[in-house]
């Protein structure tokens, strides 16, 4: 319990999920072995300890995930769909291997699920959410290939799932939910358009998310999570706005939710641990600017350098 | 992954659980050989059956069921039944599915998905929902859900309105309930539907719903949010104004015969409009607009006879601002001394200027003003404007009278078009002044967070319904402590409250002449000769943020230092700046900087003492323009040129910041980021900078 991070356990904890393949948790997560391969690895990349983990086995693996249509598979042999896609090409932007996709193919696939609304499915069965219209855009950003969409419709759509509470949901009228919330403005930063976001309000109904633990809810009136960490702290960066709450309280309750014996972060304190809640509350820490972890960027939800990289070198 | 108690497992679940494991994984690559070798026998698609209720979140099971279902419709005969007999089997499945875990997406869409194919009854996915939303009345699948069926049984916003009030009547805490009432509110009153227009009486009903709910329990969020809702509703107007304007209405600018300007509020300040012999218009409205252009504003005036391009002052990529600004070219003009030009622009006579909600500006509005050549002028002796900026107190003298300030600030500065403005409505005040009573009620039982905060908010709202009449902010006292109050009362948000208190403080020092006076002093720095030099002196007030940038648009030298600033957004509206003091805040990053890049005349910048550099988060990243956000290429020939030995993922937001800067003055110390290497950098990036740090530039 609390205390100082114990990056060291945690890196064991992230290395050891790996080789566990058989355990019922890890088969009952097999479909999103993908997610699980990005959200492993960032938090390795953020603690200074992805060169443990051997390059061309992941890359490897990564492509025989990929379909014949140009998107990712959660796992081998599963159908694509744009959650695997984005995690796929940040895990490769991980380790800077973007270059060995082709990339045409993998943004044609994307375009191909944007919607006359401007709204995008999450794969050829015609899901609409809004989280699909943030994979689409931070993918295809990192890929430098966002003049593919109609950029203008995209924001549109966005913009028609805005609630009273300043907050996004799925689609329009859904209620407002950090991760959502997350998703919309995170590609209202990527396509430069955070000035239809109401600061003011949405930093408010952010800022309240935090308990008196200190931890963030994801909604009005439910319990904290870790993982709200990240949904909530990012959104509150991105609209400069994350002064509003308390830091060190924070901190506090993410370094309570360790389990220092064995490694790994969970949900709230003394829940069980996982590789989910173990990136989401490293990953708040870097936003936190903890020390000894790498900055991550709280768009792309990717290390500082690998974005910058991406962005900034010719 | 959620909620599942930390602890080691026992022999005995470790074996049941790996038998467990075996047999999932089985029926996985069972499931998975069917899938791509495209059998849908029974057999098979029991297989999946029992998948979806364990792994209810694995897409592919439900792609297949999809593409099973299509295999059958295309043998199936054309009967009604038979397709009818198929959809249902699926909604049987998700239902099981659904029991299991009601929070899987897969299984929600699946069901979407076949009811969609427009086969099936409808009627029994109310009774479906109302079980699921009893179990869990938070549960956003189920709402969102039941958005779709009623869209699908075109079941009436009116009758989807009492649902949400029956909902709230059995429990008021439920967000979820408040948050559907609100958009259902919003389509009716939107449409003007029968009994929902006008919007004073609804409103009236929706206050008292949700005051049952606060003050009830005060702490629980639930109604919070709405009533905030409600109270926009009552103050806002939709249409777009114009707030104020450089130069202001009735104003006379006086030009000296270099064509540099003061008067009026602005002071001579190194000369900087001269050099470039372009005069600044500014146009600031209630909200972001699009649309101005040469044929929505007009420019009235003898001797110009050129379009004129206005340009939003924002960093998105909407073309939408609050603020819109023009550069008059009068380096070409021939204007005789002491002679006065009249110009007038003219806005709002035909349609085109739109806020970002779509509403129409529709105020037609004249400002009238006039240039003034002036002859009594003193070319600078050799050296003179050569001396380095000083911001001690010494070189500052306080306006004392008001008699002597008539030339510095006219009413109409600080607001123009006064008479343009819609009447407030008395309805508006009426029920801001009911819901300051009700709070005031509520404050004296008990000493609670929302009652103060929404105290704080009437209270303001208020004094800026009123304000359009006499432009006092008569509560802003009491806001003030109230957000003192507040910041005590709520640590972990203390900061929200300051930046709300920073906020009304500026507020009330901007909204009268007499008010923002004592902040007025003349700067006897550079030249004693010229008594116009005016700086607004805002420092040492704990400043976390900045605003009223709209009563400020005439200030050319302005000193914010020694407050906890972080950011200057909304300064980029301030067009006349030429010396600004950032120094001894708490700028942690470049891009903080960003709205700066809109600034013409700025010469003359100190941030020296605060956090650039410290941080490792920087929260301005993506609110000021940049490739990250595709608001801006970057330069990469200017870089390689300019700093080409420079990393640029290292120096790129300086680079960003200052390429499109003329400093000449820079002072950047007691900052992490200024080391040796840092100052080369900038002296290629500034070529026109005299002084850095303090020190001259050889
Ligand atoms: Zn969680």
């Amino acid at each position: 319990m609390g205390g100082e991070l114990a990056t060291d356990k945690h890196v064991l904890y992230i290395l050891s999920v790996e080789k566990r393949k058989d355990d019922f948790e890890s088969v009952a997560m097999e479909h999103l072995r993908m997610n699980g391969a990005y959200w492993g690895l960032t938090a390795l990349d953020l603690m200074g300890k992805l060169d443990t983990v051997d390059v061309d086995e992941v890359v490897s693996w990564v492509l025989s995930c990929q379909h014949e249509s140009g998107g990712f598979g959660g796992n081998v042999g599963h159908d694509p769909h744009l959650l695997y896609t984005l995690s796929a090409v940040q895990v490769l932007a991980l380790f800077h291997k973007l270059d060995v996709i082709d990339v045409d193919k993998v943004t044609n696939y994307i375009v191909s699920l944007q919607n006359e609304d401007g709204s995008f499915s999450g794969d050829i069965w015609g899901e609409v959410d809004t989280r699909f219209s943030y994979i689409a855009i931070c993918c295809l950003s990192i890929l430098r290939r966002l003049d593919k969409i109609n950029v203008e419709k995209a924001v549109k759509y966005i913009i028609s799932c805005k609630n009273m509470d300043g907050g996004f949901g799925c689609t329009p009228g859904g209620e407002s939910h950090a991760g959502q919330i997350f998703c919309c403005v995170g590609a209202l930063a990527i396509t430069g358009s955070l000035d239809l976001v109401d600061k003011d309000l949405l930093g408010w109904w952010l800022c309240e998310r935090q308990v008196k633990s200190g931890g963030l809810n994801g909604r009005p009136e439910k319990l904290p999570d870790v993982c709200y960490s990240w949904w909530v702290l990012s959104s509150l960066i991105m609209i400069d706005r994350v002064h509003w709450i308390s830091k060190e309280k924070l901190v506090k309750f993410i370094l309570d939710c360790q389990d220092t014996e064995n490694g790994g972060i969970s949900d709230r304190p003394d829940d069980a641990v996982d590789v989910f809640h173990t990136y989401f509350g490293v990953a708040g820490l870097s936003l936190l600017e903890y020390p000894g972890l790498k900055p991550i960027d709280p768009a792309y939800a990717l290390p500082v350098d690998v974005v910058n990289q991406i962005f900034f070198s010719k | 992954m959620h909620g599942r108690p930390r602890k080691p497992l026992k022999q005995e679940d470790t074996a049941a659980l790996s038998a467990k494991a075996e047999h999932l994984r089985s029926l996985q690559s069972h499931f998975l050989a069917n899938h791509h070798n495209r059998v849908y026998t029974k057999e098979a698609l029991d297989v999946n059956a029992k998948l979806v209720e364990s792994n209810p979140e694995w897409q592919t099971c439900w792609n297949y069921r999809k593409l099973a279902v299509q295999h059958f419709l295309s043998a199936a005969s054309d009967s009604d039944s038979d397709v009818k007999s198929i959809l249902d089997q699926e909604l049987r499945v998700v239902e099981n599915a659904l029991r299991k875990n009601y929070k899987s997406y897969g299984a929600w869409h699946h069901r979407k998905w076949v009811l969609s194919k427009g086969h099936s009854s409808i009627d029994n996915e109310l009774r479906l929902l109302d079980a699921f939303q009893k179990q869990d009345p938070r549960n956003f699948h189920a709402w969102n859900y039941r958005r779709f069926v009623t869209a699908l049984m075109k079941r009436s916003d009116e009758d989807e309105l009492k649902y949400t009030e029956e909902v709230i009547g059995a429990n008021f805490s439920n967000y979820s309930a408040w948050h559907n009432r609100s958009i259902l509110l919003s389509n009716l009153l939107q449409r003007k539907a029968e009994g929902y227009f006008p919007k004073e009486n609804v409103l009236e009903e929706e206050y008292e719903l949700v005051h049952n709910a606060l003050f009830t329990d005060p702490d629980d969020q639930s109604g919070w949010f709405y009533h905030l809702w409600l109270i926009d509703q009552t103050v806002k107007t939709d249409a777009p104004l114009l707030v104020s304007s450089w130069p202001s209405h009735g104003s006379t600018i006086n030009l000296q015969r270099n064509k540099c300007l003061f008067g009026s509020g602005s002071s001579v300040l190194n000369c900087t409009l001269s050099n470039i012999g372009k005069f600044p218009v500014i146009l600031y409205f209630s909200q972001a607009v699009e649309g101005i252009n040469s044929s929505t504003v007009t420019v009235k005036s003898d001797v110009l006879n050129v379009d004129v391009v206005w340009k939003p002052l924002s960093t998105n990529n909407s073309n939408t601002s609050q603020v819109w600004v023009t550069y008059l070219n009068i380096g070409n003009m021939e204007l005789q001394l002491s002679k006065t030009y009249p110009l007038e622009i003219s806005l709002g006579h035909s349609q085109g200027i739109v806020s970002s909600s779509g509403y129409h500006f529709g105020h037609p509005t004249q400002i009238a003003f006039k240039l003034c050549i002036l002859t009594a002028h003193r070319e600078p002796a050799e050296g003179e404007g050569e001396k380095m900026t000083s911001w001690d107190d010494h070189h500052f003298r306080a306006v004392e009278h008001f008699q002597e300030s008539e030339s510095i600030l006219t009413t109409d500065q600080l607001t123009s078009e006064n008479d343009h403005n819609q009447p407030t409505s008395n309805w508006s005040v009426e029920t801001i002044v009911k819901e300051i009573a009700e709070f005031r009620d509520l404050l004296s039982e008990s000493d609670c967070k929302l009652g103060k905060l929404t105290l704080a908010r009437l209270l303001s709202a208020l004094d800026s319904l009123s304000s359009k009449h006499a432009k006092k902010m008569a509560h802003a006292d009491e806001v003030l402590q109230l957000y003192d109050d507040l910041m005590l009362l709520d640590p972990i948000h203390s900061l929200y409250y300051k930046d709300k208190r920073s906020l009304t403080l500026l507020h009330q020092i901007t909204s009268t002449r007499e008010s923002l006076l004592p902040y007025c002093h003349y700067y006897e720095g550079a030249t004693k000769t010229i008594a116009d030099y005016v700086c607004v002196r805002l420092q040492n007030l704990s400043l976390s943020r900045i605003g009223c940038a709209e009563n400020l648009l005439w200030v050319q030298m302005l000193d914010l230092s020694h407050n906890e600033l972080q950011s200057i957004e909304g300064l980029e509206a301030m067009q006349l700046l030429s010396c600004l003091n950032l120094s001894h805040n708490k700028f942690g990053s470049f891009t903080a900087l960003g709205p700066l890049r809109f600034l013409q005349s700025l010469k003359v910048l100190n941030i020296s003492n605060n956090e650039i550099g410290s941080h490792s988060i920087d929260t301005r990243r993506y609110l000021c323009s940049s490739p990250l956000s595709h608001t801006e290429e970057f330069a990469w020939d200017r870089f390689e040129i300019l700093a080409g030995s420079f990393n640029a993922t290292k120096f790129w937001e300086a680079f960003l910041i200052f390429d499109s800067l003329n400093l000449t003055e820079l002072d950047i110390k007691g900052n992490a980021v200024d080391d040796e290497n840092f100052k080369l950098f900038l002296v290629k990036v500034l070529p026109t900078l005299k002084w850095l740090d303090g020190g001259e530039l050889s």
